[in-house]
């Protein structure tokens, strides 16, 4: 029983890191016109691998028998189509599929190790196109790069598998007309390109870090594939940016605080209130490599920013040690670069730590002319805290109530509930 | 731009040869039609098997083996466009099969209508 749960762990998470490289180096042998027929090589693949082990154990190297498994595949499926329209064979380097002569050596170029890097990233920025959505890019990494299963992609974004279904849908559609082929950006597109990547992948980070709402497992794992994807562009010299090494010290310092940010019943511990010890110092450490790595280089980008401010909370030994001057600059740098007013309300927040209640609810009122702030529960809940600490209690109140309706988390319902009866019992 | 036909023969027995000189080979194929392939020349092309039947006598005759063996036999043909005959002739030099004394005769296609 054992051994059968450790190989379903190894498989997890070698399918999970494996199948997104194939079907990558899979679309650009049979086209982006065949991203079925290429999701379909890879379950067969995977199928045959759970029958096979299951049977003899897991070979010495799994990942080379999945990918001589797949590519056995991609060669019937190619002599199969030999003649058929399904498959473009007009590209000069596809044409030598169709000759026995040079079908071999061509299908083996396609599977060398540098060559499925590439193609996994080129994959990555072909999902990441301006033309499609942010939350269609990330639907569609989830599926195809990191292996979710569409119930899995619809438990993180918290919608039905219908919606799920039809996102994919509309995304193949698109790289179906526009013929785009897995390709890392030249270099003079790949800053701009880069953008978006990174923003899919922080956009996937967050989904993992912020949904309180999802299940642990699901939360986890989103959380490992941004570090996975972003640590990919990492060890490809064409995509190692200082802004990528930025995001990566990022994330790296939010998930070394994750497991002290929720109570064991799911409710969510505040910055002050965290247990220190829990931090995890090995991702600390990690993240402070990554950060100045980033330094090199011209660039200066928001994750710049936010890595620096969150290494600041790291390194404090307690809340109180926290240098928020530093933070304070890097949030004024932050405003600089990009008028947010989620950035607008945390430095308020720091504002009141350095100069008090009375000059953070200023500056938070004349955020509030923000129709979005206004809508945002925190931005309410922001408010409350600084009227609590003003003692004006109805404000404070009233304040919590409405970030009550404006959220859906319920460890974040959990956590209003108890301050609202925390003022009503003083 | 015509269509040949370039008919091999012979010379691909790689018995005796190392996986390492087979590995060479193809790689040669590969850069040649690969090259073919790139400058908009190659139209496709395929290796024959050895095993064959022959008929003669008007069909009724059918003997279990190609009709010409060894350095005579059909093994197999790529079809290509060029301007001319020695345009096709030329392309034909570069053939990786030369390696293992192939012959190539290269042939125009007669084209429709």
């Amino acid at each position: 029983m054992e051994s059968t749960n450790s190989i379903d762990h190894t498989l997890n998470h070698l399918f999970r890191q494996e199948s997104g490289k194939m079907v990558s180096v899979l679309i650009k042998i049979f086209g982006s016109e065949n991203i079925e027929m290429a999701e379909d090589v890879v379950q067969d693949a995977l199928l045959r691998a759970l029958e096979v082990w299951k049977f003899r154990g897991v070979p010495d190297n799994p990942r080379a028998w999945l990918y001589r498994t797949a590519k056995n595949k991609a060669i019937d499926i190619i002599r199969k189509n030999k003649h058929s329209r399904t498959i473009d064979f007009s590209d000069p380097e596809r044409q030598l599929l169709t000759s026995e002569y040079t079908l071999t050596p061509t299908m083996n170029g396609y599977w060398e190790e540098a060559q499925i890097q590439d193609d996994f990233l080129g994959m990555m920025y072909a999902c990441c196109d301006p033309e499609i959505s942010p939350e269609n890019q990330v639907t569609f990494i989830l599926k195809s790069l990191c292996g979710f299963s569409t119930k899995e992609v619809a438990k993180s974004f918290l919608t039905s598998e219908t919606t799920i279904s039809k996102r994919l849908y509309r995304t193949k559609e698109y790289f179906r007309n526009h013929k785009i082929a897995p390709q890392i950006p030249s270099s003079e597109h790949i800053a701009s390109r880069t953008q978006s990547v990174l923003s899919a992948i922080y956009l996937m980070f967050n989904e993992g870090y912020n949904s309180t709402h999802s299940e642990d497992l699901i939360r986890n794992d989103l959380i490992f594939q941004s570090l996975h994807l972003c640590k990919a562009m990492l060890d490809n010299e064409k995509t190692q940016l200082p802004e990528v090494y930025a995001l990566m010290a990022l994330m790296c310092f939010h998930t070394s605080r994750v497991d002290s940010r929720l109570t064991e019943e799911g409710k969510l511990i505040r910055l002050e209130d965290q247990d220190r010890s829990l931090w995890n110092k090995e991702l600390i450490a990690a993240g402070t490599n990554y950060l100045f790595k980033a330094g090199s280089g011209n660039t200066f980008s928001t994750y710049h920013c936010e890595a620096s401010i969150a290494h600041q909370h790291c390194i404090a030994a307690t809340y109180e040690d926290t240098n928020w001057k530093i933070i304070l600059y890097f949030y004024n740098m932050l405003l600089s670069i990009e008028d947010d007013p989620v950035v607008a309300l945390n430095r308020c927040l720091v504002i009141s730590i350095l100069h008090g209640p009375e000059q953070a609810l200023k500056e938070l009122k004349s955020l509030g002319k923000d129709p979005i702030l206004d809508k945002y529960y925190l931005y309410h809940s922001s408010l409350a805290a600084m009227y609590e600490q003003l003692e004006e209690k109805d404000l404070a109140i009233d304040h919590f109530k409405k970030a009550l309706e404006l959220t859906q988390s319920k460890q974040e319902q959990l956590f209003l509930n108890e301050r609202i009866d925390y003022l009503r019992d003083q | 731009m015509n269509e040949y036909l370039m008919i091999i023969r012979g010379g691909e027995d790689l018995s005796g040869k190392s996986p390492e000189e087979m590995q060479e080979h193809m790689n040669h194929w590969q850069q040649w039609m690969g090259g073919l392939a790139n400058d908009g020349k190659l139209i496709g092309g395929q290796p024959l098997q050895r095993e064959g039947k022959s008929l003669t006598e008007r069909g009724t005759k059918v003997t279990d083996r190609p009709l010409a063996e060894g350095k005579e036999m059909v093994g197999g043909y790529i079809m290509v466009r060029a301007n001319d005959l020695n345009e096709a002739t030329d392309l034909a030099k570069g053939c990786p099969g030369f390696e293992h004394d192939c012959t190539i005769e290269v042939r125009e296609i007669a084209p429709m209508g």
